[in-house]
C-alpha cells in the first residue's frame, strides 16, 4: 500500500470517504511513523495510541454508515497547550507535571465532533514562550530539515515547534498550534509548512493554556494551503464560554482557496525592509510580489510607520499578561508542588523549580512593568503604541489594500543551541519581528513556504489580512504555493 | 487625591484625651454579596453551606485555559444598587486584575474594577436623632469583584484546608468617603446600607453568613484638624463588632499619639473575644497589586435605556417611604423610621393602616406587635397575627365594640389561637356595653356603696378616675368608657 | 530605570519565584537588556492616544444567570498535589 502518511489532509479525508483505506489504516500508519521518528525528532510529548485507535475504529463505523464528519478519520497532532480530557496537558512545563484536565478545549472538541482522530500531544516551548522550541521541559524538537551537506540539528522554530516538525515529518495529517507573537507562522516558515494565525476572536481560547490573553490565537499547521483552510474551518467558531470569541459566521474556507488574486490590491510595507536583511529573503519577497502580479493582483507600496515599535511593545504587553496568567501555577490545585516550611516557601520553591529560565525571565519582566511606579511608563505606553500599530493597518485597509505581503521570518532555521541567541534574549526575540505586529493588531496572518535559502532550507512569505478575512489569505497563499511549485518535503534522515 | 472634609465637628463625638479632645475620622469599604443564582464569571451556584468544593467549576478553580464570562444579573444588581445610592452609573466600565498570592485566590488574581468602576459617586443619609439630625455620607464608588474562597486553619496543626465554594461569587464593594465621625454613625451607616440593599433585593445583608462585611478605616485627629494616619480593620461581620472595633482602635491610636508616638498605617483584625484589634501578620508587607485591565474581558458597556428600565422597576426606598408614611398616615418621624427599617415591616404597617387611623395603627404595629415579636424572637414575616387580623382588631376599637383594654386581651387570643377578631368578640361576650341603662345601674350601685368618695369628688374632681375604674371593674371591662364618664359626671354633679 | 540586585529580589518575591543568590546578577543583566530594548518606545509620541483595551471592536457579552456548572468536587481536586475530603490542603497560612 502507498504510504498513507504522505497524503495531504484533503487527500486523506477524501480517501477515507471513498473507502480507499480505513481510518485505522491511516492512524496505524501515523502511529508507526511516530514510533520510528519521535526518539530523534522529539515532536510528541505523549502518544495516545489506544485512544487514537479507538477513535479511528469509531470513525470507520461512521464512515461505513455514511455519517462521517468534515474530518472523519483524519489523524491530528495537538499542541500540548490545548486541554485534552484525561490526557497529558502540560504546556511543555515542569510545573504542570502529571496534569490531566477534566475538560476538553473548545477547539479540540470541535475537531473530535468533526470526526478527527487524536494521535497525541505535541512538544512546544514552555508556556508557548520561545522561538526555537528549546525552552520545553521535554527537550528541544529537532527540525526535520537539515542544511545541505550538514547533519547539524536545526530548530523547528517555536513555540509550535512540535506541531510544525510533526506535520513536516509526516507524523500527523495536520496539527493544532497557537500563535502569540509568531508561534504558528515562524515554525511553519522554518519547516516548509503552512501556518495561519486567524483573526483574534476567530478560535476560542477556552481550554487553551493562556500565555498572553490579548494576543493568543489558535490556528492550524498543515502541509498545504487547502489543508490549512479545511482544518481552520473545523477549529474556528463562536464560543459563548470565551468573552473574546466573536459571534461571526465561519465560512467554508476551502471554498476560497482557488479564488485567485485577480483584482486584489496587495500592500508592500516599506518598514519591513530591514537593514541587514539577508539577500535571499529580500529576493524571495520580490519573487512573491511578481507571482501575485502575474496572477492579476495590483501591488502597491504602503507605510506602516509604527512597525518598528511592535516588538518592544510586545515584550511589555505579553510578559505583563503572562506574569498574571501564570500566577495560578502555585502548587495548590494541580501540577508540581515543592514542599516548603510555609506557604510562601512552597510558592517560591515550586515556581522556581517548575518554571524554566525563559518563563521565569518573562514573568519577572511582566511583574516589573506592572509594578507600582512603572505601570504607566511601560504597560500603558505599550498599550498606546499598540493602538497606533492597529491604526496603521486600519488606515491602509481603508485605502483599499486587501492584504499585505511580507517575509515571514528574518532568517531560515538556525542551529539548536545557537550560542548568540542563548546569550542575548533580545536576539532570539527578533525572530518574531515580522509576525508580531499581526498579533498586536489582532489581524489574521498566514505563512506559506515560498522558497529556499542557499543551504536548501525553507523560507516563508507572510500575508496579513483584514479582520475576519482569512479567505483572502487562503486565496493569495494558494497563489504563492502554486507559483513557487517547489517540493517542501524534507529529506528523510531520521 | 485631596479628600474634602464635608463635616463640621460635633462636640458630642469628641473623645477626651490627656492632652485635649480628639475626633475620629472613619471611612468604610463594605463588601456586599450580590444576590444572584450563579457566580460573577461562571455558572456555578452561589448557594451557602454546601460541602467543600461542591459549588466549584473548573473556572472557579482556575484550571489552565479557563475563562470568565460575566453574569448579566450581577451587572443589573450593581446598577440597581447604584441607583439606590443615588449614584452615577457608568455606562462603560472595565475589569482589572488585582494580583496577589493566597491559597484561597486560585487565579493568583482577583477580577475587580480599579480605574473605571460601574458606579461612581452617590450618597447615604443617616438619621442621627433630634440633636444631630440627618448626616450625609458620601459614596465614593461601587464596583463589582470576585469573592475569594475560604481557608480553614483549625482542622490540622500544620496545614490549612481550602474550600473554593465562595471563590468567584459576585461582590459589590461599596466605598464610602471618610465622612463618618463616630462609631454610632458607622453603625448607622452599615445598618442603613443593609436596609437599602435589602429593599433593592441586591444583597440579603446576612452578616453572620458573610454576605455583608466591612473593612473600616479609622484615624484620629484634633477636632476639625488635619487627617491622621489610618488603620484598616478588615472583614468586620457585625454592626456591633464594628462599633466595638472602632472604639478600641480610636483609643489605641489616641494613646499612641498622646505618648508622643506615631500611628503606622496598617491592616488590622478585630477579635470579638478580647474586643481588641491586632495587626495582621500576612498583610505586614506593603502590597503591590499590579492592577491592569483583564485581557480576558472586554469593556463592559450598556446604554442609558437599560439604566432607565432598571430605574423604573426600582422599589420605593426607605427614605422616600419614610417621608410618604409621615405625609400619608400622619405618624411621627420616629415611628416612620422604625417602620421603614425593613421593607416587610413597612409593608405590614401599610396593610394595617390603609383606610384606618394611621397613628393608632402605628401604635399597635410598633408597640404591641413588634414588641411581642421581639419577645418571641420572631419577625414580621412569620407573625402569628396577620395584618388583616390586626386591622380588624383596630376596627373593633374604633367602632366602639371593644375598649383598648379588651383589645389587648383580644390580641393575645388572636396571637395564640388565631381566628376572626369580630367572631371572637361576639362568641366570648367581649363586646363593650354602651347601653346607658345598664351602665346607669352599675353607676348607681357604686355611688351608693361609696358615699364618702361621692362627697369628696366635688372638691377633688380628679377622683372621678377612681369611680371610672370601679365601674369598669364591675362591668368586667366591657362598659364603654366614654359613656361611663358621662353618666358619672351627671350623677356626681360635676 | 536600571534594575539592580535589590529590585531583582523584590520582583522575585512579588512573582513568588525564589531566585538563587548566584543568579541575581545574571537576572539583573538580562532584565536590563530587555528593558533597554523596550526603551525605544519612549520615542513614540503617544499624546492623546487611548491605550488599547480590546484588540477587537467589541464589548462584553452578558451571560444569563443560570446554574449550569459545579457539583463535582472530586473532579476539582483530582489533580491536587494534596487534598483531603475534597479540600485542597496547603501549608498552614497565618493571618
Ligand atoms: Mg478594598
Ligand atoms: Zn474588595
Amino acid at each position: 500500500m502507498k504510504d498513507l502518511t504522505k497524503l495531504s489532509l484533503a487527500e486523506t479525508r477524501n480517501g477515507l470517504r471513498a473507502g480507499d483505506f480505513s481510518a485505522v489504516d491511516v492512524t496505524s500508519a501515523y502511529l508507526d511513523a511516530i514510533g520510528a521518528a519521535n526518539e530523534r525528532l522529539n515532536a510528541y510529548v505523549a502518544v495516545a495510541e489506544e485512544q487514537a485507535l479507538d477513535m479511528a475504529r469509531a470513525s470507520d463505523d461512521r464512515l461505513a454508515k455514511g455519517e462521517g464528519g468534515a474530518l472523519e478519520g483524519v489523524p491530528l497532532g495537538i499542541k500540548d497547550l490545548f486541554a485534552t480530557r484525561g490526557l497529558h496537558t502540560q504546556a511543555g512545563s515542569h510545573i504542570l507535571d502529571g496534569f490531566k484536565p477534566e475538560y476538553e478545549s473548545f477547539v479540540t472538541a470541535n475537531l473530535w465532533a468533526d470526526g478527527a482522530v487524536l494521535l497525541g500531544k505535541l512538544n512546544m516551548d514552555e508556556f508557548a514562550m520561545g522561538s526555537s522550541n528549546e525552552t520545553s521541559h521535554y527537550g528541544p524538537v529537532i527540525n526535520p530539515w537539515r542544511a545541505e551537506g550538514s547533519d547539524d540539528d536545526l530548530v523547528p522554530g517555536g513555540s509550535s515547534g512540535g506541531s510544525a516538525a510533526a506535520v513536516s515529518a509526516w507524523l500527523c495529517a495536520g496539527a493544532t498550534a497557537t500563535d502569540t507573537g509568531g508561534s504558528i507562522r515562524q515554525p511553519a516558515a522554518f519547516t516548509g509548512t503552512v501556518g495561519i494565525k486567524p483573526t483574534y476572536g476567530r478560535c476560542s481560547r477556552w481550554g487553551v493554556v493562556a500565555f498572553a490573553s490579548s494576543l493568543d490565537q489558535a490556528g492550524p499547521i498543515t502541509r498545504t494551503v487547502e489543508d490549512s483552510a479545511i482544518l481552520l474551518t473545523s477549529m474556528a467558531g463562536f464560543d459563548p464560554m470565551d468573552s473574546t470569541s466573536m459571534d461571526v459566521d465561519v465560512p467554508d474556507f476551502a471554498a476560497a482557496v482557488e479564488r485567485g488574486v485577480k483584482g486584489l490590491t496587495i500592500g508592500i510595507p516599506r518598514e519591513y525592509r530591514l537593514e541587514g536583511m539577508p539577500g535571499e529573503i529580500e529576493k524571495l519577497w520580490q519573487q512573491g510580489i511578481e507571482w501575485l502580479k502575474a496572477e492579476g493582483a495590483t501591488v502597491r507600496d504602503i507605510s506602516l510607520p509604527h512597525t518598528k515599535y511592535a516588538l518592544p511593545a510586545y515584550y511589555i504587553v505579553a510578559p505583563a499578561e503572562a506574569s498574571s496568567n501564570l500566577a495560578r501555577y502555585d502548587g495548590v490545585k494541580y501540577g508540581l508542588r515543592v514542599a516548603g516550611d510555609s506557604i510562601e516557601d512552597m510558592y517560591e520553591l515550586t515556581r522556581a523549580a517548575g518554571f524554566g529560565r525563559e518563563v521565569q525571565r518573562r514573568v519577572m519582566i511582566g511583574t516589573y512593568v506592572l509594578s507600582a511606579g512603572y505601570y504607566d511608563a511601560y504597560y500603558v505606553r505599550a498599550q498606546k503604541v499598540r493602538t497606533l500599530i492597529k491604526q496603521d493597518f486600519e488606515k491602509v485597509f481603508a485605502e483599499g489594500v486587501d492584504a499585505i505581503l511580507t517575509p515571514a521570518t528574518p532568517s531560515a532555521a538556525f542551529r539548536v543551541g545557537d550560542a548568540s541567541m542563548a546569550a542575548d534574549p533580545v536576539k532570539m526575540y527578533l525572530n518574531d519581528i515580522f509576525t508580531v505586529t499581526v498579533n498586536m493588531a489582532g489581524l489574521p496572518g498566514i505563512s506559506v513556504p515560498a522558497g529556499k535559502d542557499g543551504a536548501g532550507l525553507p523560507l516563508g512569505l507572510q500575508l496579513i489580512g483584514k479582520p475576519f478575512d482569512e479567505e483572502t489569505l487562503f486565496a493569495a497563499g494558494r497563489v504563492i504555493e502554486r507559483s513557487s511549485g517547489q517540493d517542501f518535503s524534507p529529506k528523510r534522515w531520521w | 487625591m485631596t479628600i474634602l472634609d464635608t463635616r463640621t465637628p460635633i462636640p458630642d463625638y469628641f473623645i477626651a484625651g490627656a492632652t485635649g479632645d480628639w475626633e475620629m475620622v472613619i471611612g468604610l469599604e463594605v463588601h456586599a454579596q450580590v444576590t444572584s443564582r450563579s457566580k460573577l464569571f461562571s455558572a456555578s451556584s452561589t448557594q451557602f453551606g454546601e460541602p467543600p468544593n461542591a459549588n466549584v467549576s473548573f473556572i472557579d478553580a482556575a484550571m489552565p485555559g479557563m475563562l470568565p464570562v460575566i453574569n448579566e444579573e450581577c451587572v443589573h444588581q450593581a446598577i440597581r444598587t447604584g441607583l439606590g445610592l443615588k449614584a452615577k452609573i457608568n455606562t462603560r466600565s472595565l475589569f482589572d486584575r488585582k494580583n496577589y498570592f493566597y491559597p484561597d485566590l486560585p487565579q493568583g488574581y482577583q477580577i475587580s474594577q480599579f480605574k473605571d468602576p460601574i458606579v461612581g459617586e452617590g450618597e447615604v443619609h443617616l438619621d442621627m436623632g433630634e440633636k444631630i439630625g440627618i448626616v450625609t455620607v458620601g459614596i465614593e464608588r461601587l464596583h463589582l469583584e470576585q469573592d475569594a474562597g475560604k481557608s480553614i486553619h483549625d482542622l490540622d496543626p500544620s496545614m490549612s484546608f481550602v474550600d473554593l465554594n465562595r471563590s468567584g461569587v459576585a461582590l459589590m464593594e461599596i466605598v464610602s468617603k471618610p465622612d463618618i465621625r463616630s462609631s454610632a454613625e458607622a453603625r448607622a451607616y452599615i445598618t442603613k446600607l443593609r436596609t437599602i440593599l435589602r429593599y433593592l433585593g441586591t444583597c440579603d445583608g446576612n452578616m453572620e453568613q458573610g454576605s455583608l462585611r466591612a473593612d473600616i478605616n479609622v484615624s484620629v485627629r484634633r477636632p476639625g484638624g488635619e487627617f491622621g494616619t489610618r488603620c484598616e480593620i478588615k472583614n468586620v461581620n457585625s454592626v456591633r463588632f464594628a462599633g466595638q472595633a472602632i472604639e478600641y482602635e480610636a483609643r489605641r491610636q489616641i494613646d499612641i499619639l498622646e505618648d508622643g508616638g506615631e500611628v503606622i498605617q496598617q491592616t488590622r483584625l478585630f477579635d470579638p473575644k478580647s474586643g481588641e484589634t491586632r495587626a495582621m501578620r500576612s498583610k505586614e508587607e506593603a502590597h503591590d497589586y499590579r492592577y491592569f485591565p483583564d485581557p480576558d474581558l472586554l469593556p463592559l458597556e450598556f446604554d442609558q435605556a437599560l439604566v432607565d428600565r432598571l430605574a423604573a422597576d426600582l422599589p420605593e426606598l426607605p427614605d422616600e417611604k419614610q417621608a410618604r408614611l409621615i405625609r400619608d398616615y400622619g405618624i411621627t418621624t420616629y415611628d416612620a423610621s422604625v417602620l421603614v427599617a425593613d421593607r416587610a415591616s413597612a409593608d405590614f404597617y401599610e396593610s394595617v393602616a390603609k383606610g384606618r387611623d394611621g397613628k393608632l395603627a402605628a401604635n399597635w404595629v410598633i408597640n404591641d406587635l413588634f414588641g411581642r415579636l421581639a419577645k418571641e424572637g420572631l419577625d414580621v414575616t412569620n407573625s402569628p397575627v396577620s395584618a388583616e387580623q390586626l386591622g380588624r382588631i383596630i376596627d373593633l376599637i374604633v367602632g366602639g365594640d371593644i375598649s383598648g383594654k379588651i383589645a389587648k386581651e383580644l390580641f393575645e387570643i388572636v396571637w395564640s389561637e388565631g381566628g376572626d377578631p369580630a367572631e371572637i368578640v361576639e362568641s366570648r361576650g367581649m363586646k363593650q356595653v354602651s347601653d346607658t341603662g345598664a351602665i346607669e345601674k352599675i353607676v348607681d350601685e357604686i355611688i351608693a356603696a361609696n358615699p364618702e368618695q361621692a362627697a369628696k369628688v366635688k372638691d377633688k374632681p380628679s377622683m372621678i378616675g377612681w369611680f371610672v375604674g370601679q365601674v369598669m371593674k364591675a362591668s368586667q371591662g366591657k362598659a364603654n368608657p366614654k359613656a361611663v364618664n358621662e353618666i358619672l359626671r351627671a350623677k356626681l354633679g360635676l | 530605570m536600571a534594575v539592580d540586585s535589590k529590585t531583582v529580589r523584590r520582583i522575585g518575591h512579588l512573582a513568588r519565584i525564589r531566585i538563587a543568590e548566584d543568579d541575581i546578577e545574571t537576572y539583573a543583566d538580562e532584565l536590563n537588556v530587555i528593558l533597554g530594548f523596550v526603551e525605544q518606545l519612549n520615542e513614540v509620541d503617544v499624546e492623546g492616544v487611548m491605550p488599547m483595551t480590546s484588540v477587537i471592536p467589541a464589548t462584553q457579552r452578558l451571560r444569563a444567570d443560570k446554574v449550569e456548572l459545579g457539583g463535582y468536587p472530586e473532579r476539582i481536586v483530582s489533580n491536587a498535589p494534596l487534598s483531603e475530603d475534597n479540600f485542597f490542603v496547603v501549608p498552614k497560612v497565618v493571618e
